[in-house]
């Protein structure tokens, strides 16, 4: 039936557009100098009867389930529904919608089945009506659209107008999606915060999500204390940055100044292969290459280093980052005026002098903003720590112990079953709003180092 | 012609400062420049005209290996400072160019301070050391381009929010500032209004007094201002080369002359 109704639209765009085109043609072949030019006639037709058209189907495919199922429940027999809670309630209308798709388990009871059949009707009901409206309001939008063809109408602005509206709709839903996920987040930490005391979780120096699930399981009392979690990811960003950075930025520089247009041609796409890395397999590096040399190397100086370290984790991480900061830096450089190198070369400046003392300070808002975005990357990187930092919170800095980090908790704490009513699985939420704060915070930041400077520098 | 004022005998009696033999410049395959044979007098104002794209930029750019920084440029022939050859391997083109300066045609201060932009050059090339011998350095500079009391009061702001015209005053003080033997200007005045451009005139008058002044303009009229010798270029050639009076009065080639009468060009 949806389909049916895309094929009509289909049409119906495909006949404004060739209608209101030859309405237009007659006009200018009748000698009057027209005001747009035919094809936006046409295309005035086409979009008039697309967008208010395609809007509906999409708003009714939408809400279509909701109203079938309220509709469904409304008509089932009094009291077999009476009180039950609300999971029980989305239990027996998941299995009417599965007996309505065709898959019975078990014998059901009557009135399950009558449900069924009652939600069956509905939807072909709706599917026919989705085709008539559909039918409707396209001929309805082709009607009024082919009234206005006239020498006078300004078809060519009536199109403008309409693709603007398009892209503020656009614009509008990638913000109405931002909120969505802000305000979801949200909700879950505030139900979180009802069962764990605000200041236990921001305060608390000790972290054992564990809780018992039943009364007689032996297992930790559950402690919430993010800062031991918080301060593994900082320790692993710091020395993610920390390798990232000054290699990031050199390459940048040789890259941009030094390099020879060959070796530039050959070095450029082996940083982009590195950015094009997934991130599992970082993660197979950090724990195979990386965090047993770290070992063994420890081993000769008879340091005992756990095999999950913040140091292999951040050190990949680091590597990671490399082509991120060196092409935001490499971008960053390139747009430093010419004339300023060559101001700075009149006076008899050598290169590497031009480069540190103009050509930086004047790409320094670009190279910031870079690295902070980096960070930001750095502090939400999932899968190479959960690969090699380690599990066990410890309120450590130092480098060598295994760390954890609030990626990795969020994945530990939502894999397997979980109840989505315990406080474990909503701190889960709670840590993914103390990120989304952080990284907003560093993005902020970055955005306004690199406003204020440009407006300095241009 | 009566209004240019050039005291001809000074110009007569002054040394040589640059000479040029046999100048030739590629980009690549192209040639730019041929055969260009000049001589540029020591405290004298020399302007090279002609139309767009014959090469007068690019030689200017010649003078002080400005062109080094193009990859595909190539420069043969010999052009001697003071007698020695600047392309000589065993002349360091970054010392080449604390003595020839050079000012652009779009004003180009760095996105630092008055005071930082002026001490830039100084500072690395180590003249100034302490903090006095540089303000002092700051001071007159920028006295010599006659931007000094518009700008006294403000030196720690930035020479980007200055207007147009201080802009390219600020260039001339960050140019003068090493205390150069000859100043290069590509199309100084092209992106200044009249106003500006007649205080930059006035200040290359002044500036002649110390260094050798080369100018590459192109209007006719800057160059008849301005400059005691004028060098006419055509398709990367010299055409000719002379007294500013002689060229703009009685120039010996018809092609100089087609152009100053506006029919080349």
């Amino acid at each position: 039936m949806t389909l049916l109704a895309f094929v009509i639209l289909l049409a119906a765009v495909v006949i404004g557009y060739v209608m209101n085109l030859r309405a237009a043609r007659a006009i200018r072949d009748g000698g009057t100098r027209m005001h747009s030019l035919e094809g936006f006639h046409g295309g005035y037709a086409a979009l008039m009867t697309l967008v208010p058209t395609f809007f509906l189907i999409i708003v009714w495919l939408l809400f279509q389930d909701t109203v079938i199922t309220a509709i469904v429940k409304a008509g089932l027999p009094a009291g077999v529904l009476g009180g039950k809670g609300t999971g029980e309630v989305q239990l027996i209308m998941s299995e009417i919608r599965s007996i309505a798709g065709g898959r019975i388990f078990g014998t059901p009871e009557d009135w399950k089945l009558e449900a069924a059949e009652h939600l069956v009707a509905l939807r072909e009901l709706s599917g026919w009506l989705l085709v008539a409206v559909t039918a409707a309001l396209a001929s309805a939008m082709m009607y009024i659209s082919r009234r206005t063809v006239a020498a006078e109408f300004r078809a060519r602005q009536g199109v403008e107008r309409i693709l603007h509206g398009l892209m503020v709709s656009c614009a509008v839903v990638a913000i109405f999606v931002t909120i969505g996920i802000v305000a979801s987040l949200l909700f879950e930490t505030i139900r979180f915060f009802q069962m764990v005391p605000f200041w236990d979780f921001v305060l608390g120096t000790n972290w054992e999500p564990q809780i018992p699930i039943r009364e007689d399981q032996v297992a930790a009392e559950g402690a919430f204390g993010m800062l031991p979690v918080f301060l593994g990811t900082l320790v692993i960003a710091f020395i993610a940055m920390f390798i990232a950075t000054p290699i990031g930025l050199l390459s940048a520089v040789y890259l941009h100044e030094f390099a020879s247009r060959r070796v530039r041609g050959v070095v450029k796409p082996v940083l982009e292969v590195l950015a094009g890395v997934p991130t599992v397999v970082y993660g197979f590096f950090a724990i195979l290459v990386i965090a047993p040399a770290i070992r063994s190397f420890g081993d000769n100086f008879g340091l005992p280093i756990a095999p999950n370290t913040a140091l292999a984790a951040g050190s990949v991480m680091g590597i990671m980052l490399i082509p991120f900061i060196s092409s935001f830096a490499d971008d960053a450089l390139g747009a430093v005026p010419r004339s300023l190198r060559d101001g700075s070369l009149a006076v008899g400046a050598t290169q590497a002098e031009t480069i540190s003392k103009v050509l930086f300070p004047a790409a320094i808002p670009g190279i910031v903003g870079g690295i902070l975005l980096a960070v930001s990357r750095a502090i939400g990187e999932t899968m190479i720590v959960v690969m090699a930092a380690g599990l066990i919170a410890k309120m450590t800095i130092n480098p060598l112990d295994s760390v954890t980090t609030v990626t990795v908790q969020i994945v530990t704490l939502l894999i397997g079953d979980t109840a989505f009513d315990s406080p474990k699985t909503l701190a889960a939420f709670a840590l993914g709003m103390v990120l989304f704060l952080m990284t907003l915070c560093i993005n902020i930041l970055a955005l306004r180092i690199v406003r204020k400077y440009r407006e300095i520098y241009d | 012609m009566f209004d240019v004022q050039k005291p001809e005998t000074a110009v007569d009696q002054t040394a040589i400062k640059i000479a040029a033999r046999n100048v030739q410049v590629f980009y690549g395959n192209t040639q730019a420049i041929k055969d260009v044979d000049v001589d540029i007098q020591d405290k004298t104002v020399t302007s090279f005209i002609g139309p767009s794209g014959c090469g007068k930029s690019t030689f200017l750019r010649c003078l002080n290996r400005m062109n080094d920084t193009i990859d595909s440029c190539r420069v043969e022939g010999e052009i001697l400072l003071d007698g020695q050859d600047i392309y000589a391997p065993r002349v360091d083109p970054v010392q080449l160019r604390a003595r020839v300066g050079m000012v652009f045609q779009k004003p180009n201060p760095f996105p630092k301070s008055i005071y930082d932009n002026v001490a830039y050059g100084p500072r690395i090339h180590g003249m100034a050391r302490t903090k006095d011998e540089i303000d002092e350095v700051v001071e007159k500079s920028l006295r010599r381009a006659a931007l000094w009391d518009e700008v006294k009061d403000r030196l720690d702001t930035p020479g980007t929010g200055l207007s147009g015209g201080q802009q390219q005053r600020l260039c001339i003080a960050r140019a003068v500032a090493t205390r150069p033997e000859v100043l290069l200007m590509d199309e100084p005045c092209s992106a200044l209004d009249p106003i500006a451009t007649a205080q930059v005139e006035e200040l290359i008058d002044e500036l002649k007094q110390r260094f050798s002044v080369v100018i590459v303009t192109h209007s006719m009229q800057q160059a008849a201002r301005v400059s005691q010798k004028t060098a006419f270029f055509h398709l990367g050639n010299l055409v000719e080369y002379g007294d500013t009076n002689t060229i703009f009065t009685n120039p010996q080639d018809h092609r100089t002359e087609s152009y100053i009468t506006g029919r080349i060009g």
